[in-house]
């Protein structure tokens, strides 16, 4: 019962802030949503951690005939992490949201986005992500373009276009796979593969996947979308955006690629391991010519993508696991930054490089709060993407892979470079019109403050996650107890 | 007849993506659209095609008789259609901004 609850909160609550028109009643709503939503992932964490893989067989059909909710290890930490971006973005709303959007149903939304985001982290149904992916989408399109300056509008229109792309894309490769297997129960396929052999098509399926959810993780060739459109909306849309939107296809390829296609045909995962070799260099060579706080971030998280792809491509238990540390690393920071660019744009009303700078001696606490996630980004020791990265590094010299370790680490120095430029930039330098038109809010700096500490507990408690990605990765990498779970009933 | 679905699909599959690299918004979106239908025939088409018995039960029978039609490509393609309906009116709203506020249905033209 508890496993529905992610998905049923966010839609309560969603409907619930249609009825109030009060402004500062939603925004509690909001928030108060988001955190039940977070208490909700941690029991359910909780649960599984002592109870095993928990299944939900909705209508009681079983599967593979009715749509089922999973629920194991990797699907609850990142459920955790959804209410986690959750609650800090919507704590960041208390400081202020655009008043056209707030009146649009901006709440809403974002309680819709969190509903689709959390269901295609659960369901077992390959068609059911499909519609979570839309749920999730369709919320983001209008959040995103809720704005009518041009700039926006435009941004707004190549990314529902790019995405809508991959929709079909994935839609083609579901039918393809329907008309060939019989089945979209992922559980099933895995079964029925492995027992009676992958169908004749598998190939083509698996470029088709690879290509439905490279568009919506961002990889290359094809991450134009990304730092295309997510400088354009206010902090806490591209925050949740970049925090969660590309995550969703990442898992959703790591889900997919081991469960179905892991024995079938290992030359996509050497393709897979270039595609992030590429992503990675070309995201963060392409941030070091940028000239805007958000744009930098945008094409620093395609660069780093690739980092959380490179360990499916490797697919050993040690480089998933370190690419599974890299995602929940990544979350936590990637959110913070965009929301400290939020401050930007209060105190300075941009964030281009031009007018910014000189933050470190005129609010030491907001240049002291960001450097934590700054750095761990960067990935400077003994911060949590260090950790993430060396894991990584280490897994593909043990693998003999030495030009993807030489390239995960080449690239590391690429974003200590881009990121202390970006320190530099934005803190450090003196501003030559640093005039500050207001200061932040504590409103604004509680919910950065939250997530710096939670990048320094990850930091800190990077072992025992360590150790539990590494568990996750044996599980993915030998899914019989997934299948099991879902189509047997003993979890 | 498999074969004049699957032609129909690969047409709709290429004029919609023909259309979608066009520089027009308008090209763009009936693109999308043509795109979303090849998906859907292409799903019917894959599921199989059968003309023969519905998949429901007569009044006194405790199984279908064979050969009958598989429903969940149905119940696939319904959904799909829906989806794609709703997010075309969006995509469609969202051009006429563009074109509102840029003044231009090129996609191309950024200035």
């Amino acid at each position: 019962m508890l496993l529905i609850l992610p998905i049923i909160v966010p839609m309560l609550t969603a409907a619930l802030l249609l009825l109030v028109r009060h402004r500062g009643v939603q925004r509690w709503m909001a928030f108060l949503g988001s955190m039940t939503h977070l208490g909700c992932g941690i029991a359910l964490f909780r649960l599984v951690q002592s109870e095993g893989i928990q299944v939900l067989q909705s209508g009681s059909w079983k599967a593979p005939f009715g749509i089922v909710l999973v629920a194991d290890t990797l699907t609850t930490l990142l459920v955790i992490a959804v209410g986690v971006v959750g609650a800090a973005t919507t704590a960041f709303g208390f400081a202020g949201v655009d008043p056209r959007r707030e009146s649009g149903g901006y709440h809403s939304l974002f309680m819709v986005l969190l509903m689709g985001v959390s269901g295609a982290f659960l369901t077992g149904d390959l068609f059911n992500l499909y519609v979570w992916f839309e749920v999730m989408l369709v919320a983001s399109f209008v959040l995103m373009a809720l704005h009518r300056t041009k700039e926006q509008v435009r941004a707004a229109f190549t990314y529902v276009t790019l995405n809508l792309l991959a929709s079909a894309i994935l839609l083609t490769a579901l039918g393809l796979l329907y008309g060939q297997s019989g089945t979209l129960n992922m559980a099933d396929l895995s079964r029925q593969w492995s027992t009676a052999g992958p169908p004749p098509l598998h190939l083509p399926l698996a470029l088709l996947f690879l290509t439905a959810f490279g568009i919506k993780a961002a990889l290359f060739p094809w991450f134009f979308w990304l730092p295309a459109s997510y400088h354009t909306p206010p902090a806490a849309i591209s925050a949740i955006f970049a925090g969660l939107l590309t995550k969703v296809g990442v898992y959703s390829m790591i889900r997919v690629f081991t469960l179905l296609f892991q024995r079938v045909s290992p030359g996509i995962y050497t393709l897979i391991l270039v595609l992030s070799a590429v992503t990675m260099v070309v995201g963060v060579t392409c941030a070091l010519t940028q000239r805007d706080f958000r744009r930098v971030l945008s094409f620093n998280l395609v660069g780093h993508i690739g980092y959380t792809t490179l360990g499916l491509g490797l697919l050993s238990p040690v480089a998933l696991a370190g690419s599974l540390l890299y995602v929940l690393h990544h979350i936590v920071a990637i959110t913070n930054l965009y929301l400290v660019g939020g401050i930007f744009l209060r105190v300075r009303r941009t964030t281009d490089f031009a007018s910014l700078g000189s933050l470190y001696r005129t609010h030491p606490y907001v240049a002291l709060l960001s450097l934590v996630p700054i750095f761990a980004l960067a990935g400077v020791p003994p911060l949590s993407g260090f950790i993430a990265k060396i894991v990584l590094v280490q897994a593909s010299f043990a693998q003999g892979v030495y030009w993807a370790g030489g390239i995960a680490l080449f690239v590391g120095l690429l974003s200590v470079l881009s990121m202390a430029r970006l320190w530099d930039e934005s803190f450090w330098k003196d501003a030559p019109d640093g005039v500050d038109k207001a200061s932040p809010t504590w409103k604004q700096l509680l919910p950065i403050g939250a997530l710096t500490l939670l990048s320094l507990g990850i930091s800190v408690g990077a072992e025992p996650l360590l150790d539990m990605t590494s568990r996750v990765a044996g599980d993915l990498l030998e899914p019989s107890a997934y299948v099991r779970a879902v189509l047997d009933g003993d979890g | 007849m498999e074969l004049l679905f699957a032609l129909t699909a690969g047409v709709l599959y290429a004029s919609g993506l023909y259309l979608m690299l066009r520089r027009r918004l308008a090209q763009l979106i009936i693109g999308l659209g043509l795109l979303t239908n090849g998906t859907n025939i292409l799903i019917f088409t894959s599921g199989g095609l059968t003309r023969t018995n519905a998949p429901v039960l007569a009044a006194d029978a405790l199984e279908t008789t064979e050969p009958f039609a598989d429903p969940v490509p149905q119940a696939l393609i319904l959904t799909a259609i829906v989806i794609g309906f709703g997010v075309l009116a969006f995509s469609l709203v969202l051009a006429h901004q563009v074109h509102r506020s840029s003044g231009t249905d090129d996609v191309g033209d950024r200035q």
